[in-house]
């Protein structure tokens, strides 16, 4: 674990070092950046340290809240905004990693975590993401964790956030600074699906910083659910996921957001289920027909054909559980 | 974080010392200046390879000018170069939570901080804890419920579990196992931990 090391007094300093030298990365919590160069997964030449920028801010200015992309996981979590508007985000949050981990852990980097893919973790397997054109360790291997949406065959890995899945729900927005000044993306289009450059788990370009998340304020308050299932009670990464966030008038769903994770190399949203959902009644029949579209096009492979199962279930459950709030 | 990766635990280290080995023969046979390629004009400096920063950092209660080299970790720093051994390397990639030390008063992984990430911070070890001859009540609560077999993990859940009634997340014996749960413990005094932290906790003293 060698590199040079740097810190960034100002957004603009820190995007015009990373255009400077290709091989530097910018390192804010370091929870996932610091593992993956322990056992040499990633070797950036350069760090540029952002963590005194002043990205740290949860505002509500008109008919959004802005996230500053140094925020602290468990500081968003907890923050009175994010726990008046979307409680959905403060829900996932709190169920990924560990305190210690969210401690450290920010908006930004939590969006650019690597996939947890055992082939992309062991530098000795063959892994397209990690080095392209090797192959995927996972497709013929121990693919249990893996996608069952959207994969490619050149990369059947998950995105491994939870955060992220409300966030997409949620119609969030991305700030992203480059040289060129600032860009705002949907969140949804942010992170890629793998196709043929399962290297690039998102859509920034090089030299770019993201600055910022912006949520629209919503009414999803009374009716949000995280559903997380994984292999233990609490930290360990998601075999299926499900974000519910629900407008109810009486016992008819008026607008449903629908998102999973696990399931795919980045958030998925489940917006025919939604759209399915728009108008209908709050029953266990309707909950199981939305699954079922949701459910479309889903592949399974040798260790994850129970997640086939599961996700329809989890699907069902979070719509009962978040119909069910008062 | 998932133990998925655990089984090639053994294999990892290895492959990593051997390569850390002969990245460091190829540096020590590279020309300093290839080293440090030439820059553009930026606004801090920049430490390269094995070259030591400056490092400004109080440790329980202790001001450190220290000078440290930039791939050096706090856990490292603290057990290597100030030889505070209380906080403990489990398994050095933040699953395990025997490093956790506080930092800001807020609890963390020192394996996954870079020591310079931590400048002019105030960082609280397990060594920090007691007054003297005095232990600190959580302290004082692990020894009496048992809260421990081997020990190993002990200083981090001690430092975990002060944290945990500090952000007011020991409210039930539910929240304190899920706010624990960046703690593992091989020998399974789990029990007999949340027992000691519910006492702590009821006791309402200052922590």
């Amino acid at each position: 674990m060698n590199f040079e090391y740097v810190r960034a007094s100002t957004a603009a300093g820190a995007v015009s070092m990373l255009a400077k030298q290709s091989d530097a990365v910018f390192i804010a919590g370091g929870t996932n950046l610091v593992d993956l160069m322990k056992r040499g997964v990633v070797s950036p030449m350069r760090l540029i340290d952002i963590n005194t920028l002043p990205l740290k801010e949860i505002t509500l200015s008109g008919n959004k809240v802005t996230i500053g992309a140094l925020a602290l996981n468990s500081a968003v979590s907890e923050h009175p905004l994010v726990i008046k508007h979307f409680p959905l985000l403060s829900y996932a949050l709190k169920a990924g990693a560990s305190q210690q981990l969210r401690n450290m852990a920010t908006v930004g980097g939590n969006m650019m975590q690597r996939t947890r893919c055992s082939y992309f973790y062991d530098t000795v397997m063959p892994c397209n993401k990690r080095e392209p054109g090797t192959g995927c360790g996972a497709m013929q291997g121990i693919n249990r964790m893996h996608a069952i949406f959207g994969s490619s065959e050149n990369c059947i890995a998950v995105h491994p956030s939870d955060m992220c899945v409300a966030l997409a729900a949620l119609d969030a927005s991305v700030i992203i600074r480059g040289a060129k000044g600032d860009r705002k993306i949907l969140f949804t289009d942010f992170h890629r699906l793998p196709g043929n450059t399962p290297e690039k788990d998102n859509n920034l370009q090089p030299g770019e910083l993201i600055t910022h998340v912006e949520i629209p304020v919503n009414a999803f308050q009374q009716h949000a659910y995280y559903l997380k299932i994984r292999d233990r009670a609490s930290y360990a990464f998601a075999l299926v996921s499900v974000a519910a966030a629900l407008e109810m008038q009486g016992n008819k769903i008026s607008k449903a957001r629908l998102a999973m994770g696990g399931v795919a190399h980045k958030p998925w949203r489940l917006t025919e289920a939604e759209a399915f959902l728009k108008g209908k009644e709050a029953t266990e029949t309707n909950f199981k027909a939305a699954a079922a579209l949701a459910m479309q096009g889903a592949k399974a492979y040798e260790h994850n054909s129970f997640k086939l199962q599961m996700a329809p279930n989890a699907i069902a459950e979070a719509l009962k559980k978040a119909t069910s709030k008062a | 974080m998932s133990d998925k990766n655990k089984s090639t635990a053994h294999n990892d280290s290895r492959r990593n010392f051997l390569r850390q080995s002969s990245a460091l023969t190829a540096l020590a046979i590279a020309p300093q200046a290839v080293l440090k390629a030439a820059e553009g004009k930026m606004d801090e400096k920049i430490a390269g390879y094995f070259e030591k920063m400056p490092l400004s950092i109080e440790v329980n209660g202790k001001m450190h000018q220290l000078s440290v080299e930039p791939r050096v970790t706090l856990l490292d720093l603290l057990r290597e170069q100030l030889h505070l051994t209380g906080s403990k390397k489990g398994c050095d990639h933040g699953q395990c939570g025997a490093c956790t030390v506080h930092v800001n008063g807020s609890r963390i992984n020192s394996c996954l901080s870079l020591a310079v990430m931590n400048e002019g911070k105030k960082i609280t070890t397990i060594e920090g804890l007691a007054q003297g001859d005095k232990l600190h009540p959580m302290q004082e609560a692990f020894i009496k419920h048992d809260g421990f077999q081997c020990g190993y993990c002990t200083p981090g859940q001690i430092m975990s579990a002060i944290a945990c009634i500090k952000e007011g997340h020991a409210n039930s014996e539910a929240e304190i196992r899920e706010y624990m749960s960046g703690n593992i413990c091989r020998c399974g005094a789990y029990p007999n931990i949340v027992d000691a932290i519910v006492e702590v906790k009821n006791a309402g003293g200052k922590l």
